[in-house]
């Protein structure tokens, strides 16, 4: 059974979802049952190839689809970097799978039936982009991932249909840059296996055609990761994405992409030659304006999701600048973002799912008086914003410390400043709304729902909420080891030298 | 020697679990203020258990877990931390009951949330004191702010919004630049434990870089040693409830920004280096001004709570300049004065709780015949004012003492004058209160119905007051705190002697 | 004539496959009328689908058949790029049907699809 565990990460939710309709014709809940079922059985199987490869000190683990062998066959190829990955998006799949439930209980199957199956796809796109070790594979997952998220953020209601829209233009767009990056690799290297593509682009690296597949790589995630000034679709889409998917949405669906571009420029093209260094240095400048920008703009607005949005443009570029950095602390700092920043946003865009539940507001100003009525929400979204903000223990302390060691031992001390500034002002805009909640003010909440437990919302919310806030916390004690056991054993080749 | 022992954490841990259970206990206030108590005396008692041992030059030490992937989590307890962990959790008993007493009376709101806040900041002040190296120093640095935003932030009011948002700026602003500070230090040393002399030597970058590092991380922590011109925020601090300010902002807060001036000048770059890269000068001028500049704005603010403030300000400038002296006895004088200010201070800032609990009145003109109606406050606020002043057989001429002799050490016998202008300063923003109070006649007589009978409150006032007397009288009164600044000042300066000829 | 098809040969073929491409971009970005968005979507996907098919051809090769006659893996055409074509026009139908399922309910919402409308009529 082991064995098989890489494929069932993706296997499982894809057989699900695509059921999923099936079993809700039968009864209108079994549908979602079998879909959450499923993403459970896919964390399960992460956790078990993570602690399969940890246990083997970090050897990649090789699953030939159908037995073919890779240059030919299609590989999933699980290394410390994206099985960590894989359990962190299962994870936050789960948990936002249940979270969703409520927001559905009154809907026919059709709706639930639909809804799940678009989850479970996404799941599936997600997971797979991650643990895939095919070039074309990865465009394949990327358009799973893409459609299905089109589907979830259509359905938010009347103004998200057009959000969607506008995104499918734009992530299209994305895709078509990476189609094409492939296929000008492909016609110089003859191989679309990235394990093998690292190998034979190697010699060739001063070649043109490269410089053209990393422009088009990096238009094409910095699209799919909303990388400034790439990020005209996200804000819309996040705002108005499902309130029971935004949260897996606006946590995980940027970093797939994210990691991507990892993969790509630090174990395919390799940082130590011009080409890629100055690809970095474009990442980087965009990171910067990116966080910046982000910043300024999440501080103009009043809608919560507008806001965690732009923040979100902020935070990758976090991302973009520990990937720019191109030393070993810069790379742990990208790649543990990636993590903590999947966790912060996915607990605040749950904490909006709450407070959209029971009161049906989304403005900022006017949640007074939220601790007294919803204690869970309050804790989770006072963590995530300090972590948010980087302040210790919080988790996202630690990647901003990774980065700013990045930066310094790079000698690319502008970062420093940049991440300071960035830090203060997420600090204006995230305490603004930790004030909001502990001062109650004329204007204050009015429930649309009547409170069905003591902790103000469904079971199936409170313990998604509970587990994110405190998974907040633990991520950040958990970092050292995260990063030593995990993310060190899978450095690239560049950083081993 | 040293002793692996998890009983600094625990020491830590204690009022962290107190606040836990203080928040889930909102329903019984009794059991809640409880919590704190016991929490409070279990605290004192941790610490107290590990002095022998480091009055005998050993240290405890455990490492909770990795923060990083070469940094621990790490407590120590070394003579300056001991001085700091045992005055903390010390003051923290009496101010216990103290601010029963006063939240009840004044019928604050949000108790809960108090409590549990006040025992976070206990929890930091903890970390703080003991911590190893500097990134666990940070973490609990920034756990401070963050559990004493909600304390300024107490009253919910406009004004307290305001105080709060200030408050904010400065400590995360200063919390960033000690973050990058950090860092520098890491990449620069491979470090970042706290080494009693310094972790860095001259040639290990630029003389530049080092300087522009020293004053990254010193402007950090001058921030919350209100050191001016970044003072800003104490004054406005002072809308939170009496006896936040007296602990927080007499006790912890502020300790915590002069203890990490401390810890920055002599634990990370230590005397020896700073002598040679001519920066330090800086911060004696800037501690010099605010002692002066200070004190004569505490002559002219007729808000009692924030003549306190200012006072304040100016006292913990005596010890950053103690400390950018860089002589063994000025050093020793910083690390008294850390204790002396602080006892003093907390008696001041309860006598001023309970006339305003009684009274409702925050300023001094109004406060004319107090002394007769609360006649053991007052005597105690004389007492604790004259310490203030520098006066023998009290708390603080021990300290100023040694920060005088320090000063003679260091060559830059001018800075004495500093002083003895500031004690006659002193003596001219806080005698004329108790003048007023005892000896001039209220000219209405509404004071009538008041005494001071609230006996939670006057307790523990009397109580710092006679430890205010004792460490004056012998200061090497048990915790040895005496013997403490003296290790610590040993060991800070071993080698060196302060440039002394 | 001979010059003409000598430079189709070697750049030229990739030059008006690109010029397609960006023409694609160029229609999803400027025009105003969301039907026209995605035709020009389309025409950026087939162009995509050409440069693949255009470096997959070779002179005098055949189609990837067994026909008998040789077994020389030179003699023909390399078939992948074929295939993961075949997936990429699957792709592209399937984004093309969300596309248009979009537009019909933004049509049934908003009563247009005209972009300047729409958003007047989205931010009222």
């Amino acid at each position: 059974m082991t064995q098989h565990a890489p494929v069932f990460i993706v296997l499982l939710p894809l057989t699900a979802a695509l059921l999923c309709m099936l079993f809700s014709r039968i009864h209108r809940h079994l549908g979602g049952w079998i879909v959450l079922a499923s993403i459970a059985a896919s964390f399960a199987s992460a956790c078990t190839v993570l602690q399969q490869v940890v246990a083997s000190g970090g050897k990649a683990i090789h699953y030939w689809m159908g037995g073919w062998a890779p240059p030919i066959g299609i590989e999933f190829v699980l290394d410390p970097l994206n099985s960590i990955l894989a359990v962190v998006i299962s994870f936050i799949a789960l948990v936002s799978c249940l979270f969703s439930r409520p927001f559905l209980k009154d809907e026919d199957w059709i709706h639930i039936g639909g809804f799940y199956t678009l989850f479970g796809l996404l799941e599936v796109g997600l997971t797979g982009m991650i643990i895939t070790g095919d070039m074309f594979n990865l465009y394949v997952y990327l358009e799973i991932m893409s459609l299905s998220g089109y589907g979830l953020i259509a359905i938010g209601g009347r103004k998200s249909t057009l959000a969607a829209f506008r995104y499918l233009l734009i992530g299209t767009i994305g895709a078509s840059f990476y189609l094409l990056g492939v296929g000008y690799l492909y016609s110089i290297t003859g191989t679309l296996n990235m394990a093998d593509m690292a190998q034979r682009i190697a010699p060739l690296i001063t070649s043109p055609l490269v410089a053209m597949a990393v422009g088009c790589f990096i238009i094409g995630f910095g699209i799919k990761m909303a990388l400034f000034p790439l990020h005209g679709w996200q804000p819309d889409a996040y705002t108005f994405s499902h309130p029971g998917a935004a949260a897996f949405i606006a946590g995980c669906m940027s970093k797939a992409p994210a990691y991507a571009l990892i993969r790509f420029l630090y174990f395919i093209f390799r940082v130590d030659n011009p080409v890629v260094s100055h690809a970095l240095d474009f990442i980087g400048i965009m990171g910067i304006a990116g966080m910046l920008i982000g910043s300024v703009m999440a501080l103009a607005q009043y809608d919560f999701r507008r806001m965690l949005a732009y923040s979100s443009v902020a935070q990758i570029g976090y991302i973009a600048i520990g990937v720019a950095m191109g030393n070993m602390y810069g790379y742990i700092g990208a790649v543990l973002h990636i993590i903590n920043h999947a966790f912060m946003k996915s607990a605040l865009f749950l904490v909006i799912g709450g407070i959209v539940y029971r009161f049906g507001e989304v403005n900022l100003y006017r949640l007074g008086g939220l601790n007294k009525k919803m204690a869970i929400s309050t804790m989770t979204v006072t963590f995530a914003a300090l972590s948010m903000i980087g302040l210790p223990p919080m988790c996202g302390f630690f990647s901003k410390w990774y980065l700013l060691l990045g930066a310094y031992s790079g000698k690319q001390y502008f970062y420093i400043v940049i991440l300071v500034i960035s830090s203060l002002l997420n600090a204006i805009y995230f305490f603004r709304i930790i004030e909001q909640m502990f001062v109650e003010r004329e204007a204050s909440l009015t429930e649309i729902r009547r409170p069905e437990t003591k902790l103000g919302l469904p079971i199936e919310m409170c313990i998604p909420l509970f587990v994110m806030g405190i998974g907040i916390l633990a991520l950040g004690f958990m970092s050292s080891s995260i990063v030593t056991e995990v993310i060190k054993l899978g450095l690239p080749e560049v950083f081993l030298k | 020697m040293t002793i692996v022992d998890i009983r600094p954490f625990l020491a830590v841990g204690v009022s962290l679990l107190a606040a836990f259970l203080i928040a889930f206990s909102r329903k019984w206030p009794n059991l809640r203020e409880t919590w704190s108590a016991i929490a409070s005396v279990i605290k004192f008692g941790l610490i107290l258990s590990m002095l022998p041992a480091v009055l005998q030059g050993n240290y405890y030490t455990y490492t909770l877990c990795q923060i990083t992937d070469t940094i621990g989590l790490t407590l120590k307890t070394d003579p300056a931390g001991m001085i700091f962990a045992t005055l903390a959790s010390m003051l923290w008993v009496p101010m216990n009951f103290y601010s029963i007493g006063y939240m009840r009376c004044n019928r604050e709101g949000e108790q809960t949330g108090y409590f549990a806040a006040f025992a976070v900041c206990m929890s930091a002040v903890m970390g703080i004191a003991m911590a190893e190296n500097l990134l666990t120093f940070f973490i609990f640095y920034e756990l401070l702010t963050l559990a004493s935003y909600p304390l300024v932030l107490h009253k919910r009011n406009d004004e307290a919004l305001l105080a709060s948002r200030k408050y904010l700026i400065y400590t995360l602003v200063s919390g960033q630049l000690f973050l990058a500070g950090i860092v520098a230090v890491y990449c620069i040393t491979g470090t970042v434990s706290f080494k009693a002399g310094g972790i860095i030597t001259a040639d290990m970058a630029p003389t530049w870089v080092l300087q522009g590092i020293f004053l990254l991380m010193i402007i950090a922590g001058s921030v919350k040693a209100a050191v001016m011109p970044l003072h800003g925020w104490l004054p406005a601090a002072m809308v939170a409830p009496t006896p936040v300010s007296a602990l927080l902002h007499a006790v912890a807060v502020v300790k915590t920004g002069v203890f990490s001036v401390l810890r920055i000048i002599c634990f990370v770059f230590g005397p020896k280096l700073l002598s040679q890269i001519n920066v330090i000068d800086f911060v004696a001028w800037a501690a010099a001004g605010t002692i002066l500049v200070s004190s004569m704005m505490a002559l002219r603010q007729d808000h009692l709570k924030r003549r306190l403030a200012f006072s304040t300000i100016g006292q913990l400038s005596y010890i950053v300049l103690g400390a950018a002296l860089l002589s063994p006895l000025s050093i020793k004088g910083a690390y008294l004065h850390l204790v002396a200010h602080a006892v003093m201070k907390i008696t001041l800032f309860m006598c001023a709780g309970l006339i305003i609990a009684r009274t409702h009145r925050n300023n001094i003109s109004e406060l004319y015949g107090i002394g007769k109606k609360l006649p053991i406050t007052m005597t105690c606020f004389t007492i604790a004012s004259l310490g203030i002043a520098g006066v023998p057989f009290l708390v603080g001429f021990v300290s100023k003492w040694n920060l005088a002799l320090g000063a003679v050490q260091a060559n830059k016998p001018l800075y004495v004058l500093v002083w003895v202008a500031s004690a006659l300063l002193a003596a001219g923003y806080l005698l004329p209160v108790c003048q007023m109070a005892f000896f001039r006649q209220n000219p209405d007589k509404k004071f009538a119905y008041y005494g001071d009978h609230i006996i939670v409150m006057v307790v523990p006032i009397c109580i710092t007051t006679l430890m205010a007397v004792i460490l004056g009288v012998v200061p090497n009164f048990y915790p040895h705190f005496y013997e403490l600044a003296d290790m610590a000042s040993q060991a800070i300066c071993a080698g060196w002697n302060g440039g002394w000829m | 004539m001979e010059i003409l098809n000598e430079f189709l040969k070697t750049k030229g073929l990739y030059i008006l496959v690109m010029i397609l491409f960006f023409l694609g971009v160029y229609g999803m970005v400027l025009s105003k009328n969301y039907m026209k968005k995605l035709m020009a979507m389309n025409v950026m996907q087939v162009a995509v689908i050409f440069f693949y098919l255009c470096f997959a051809q070779k002179d005098g090769a055949m189609i990837p058949i067994q026909n008998g006659l040789t077994t020389n893996p030179d003699a023909y055409i390399n078939p992948l790029p074929h295939g993961l074509m075949l997936t990429a026009i699957v792709v592209s139908l399937g984004t093309t049907g969300v596309a248009i399922a979009l537009l019909m309910r933004i049509k049934e919402i908003y009563g247009t699809v005209e972009e300047t409308e729409v958003l007047r009529r989205a931010s009222k």
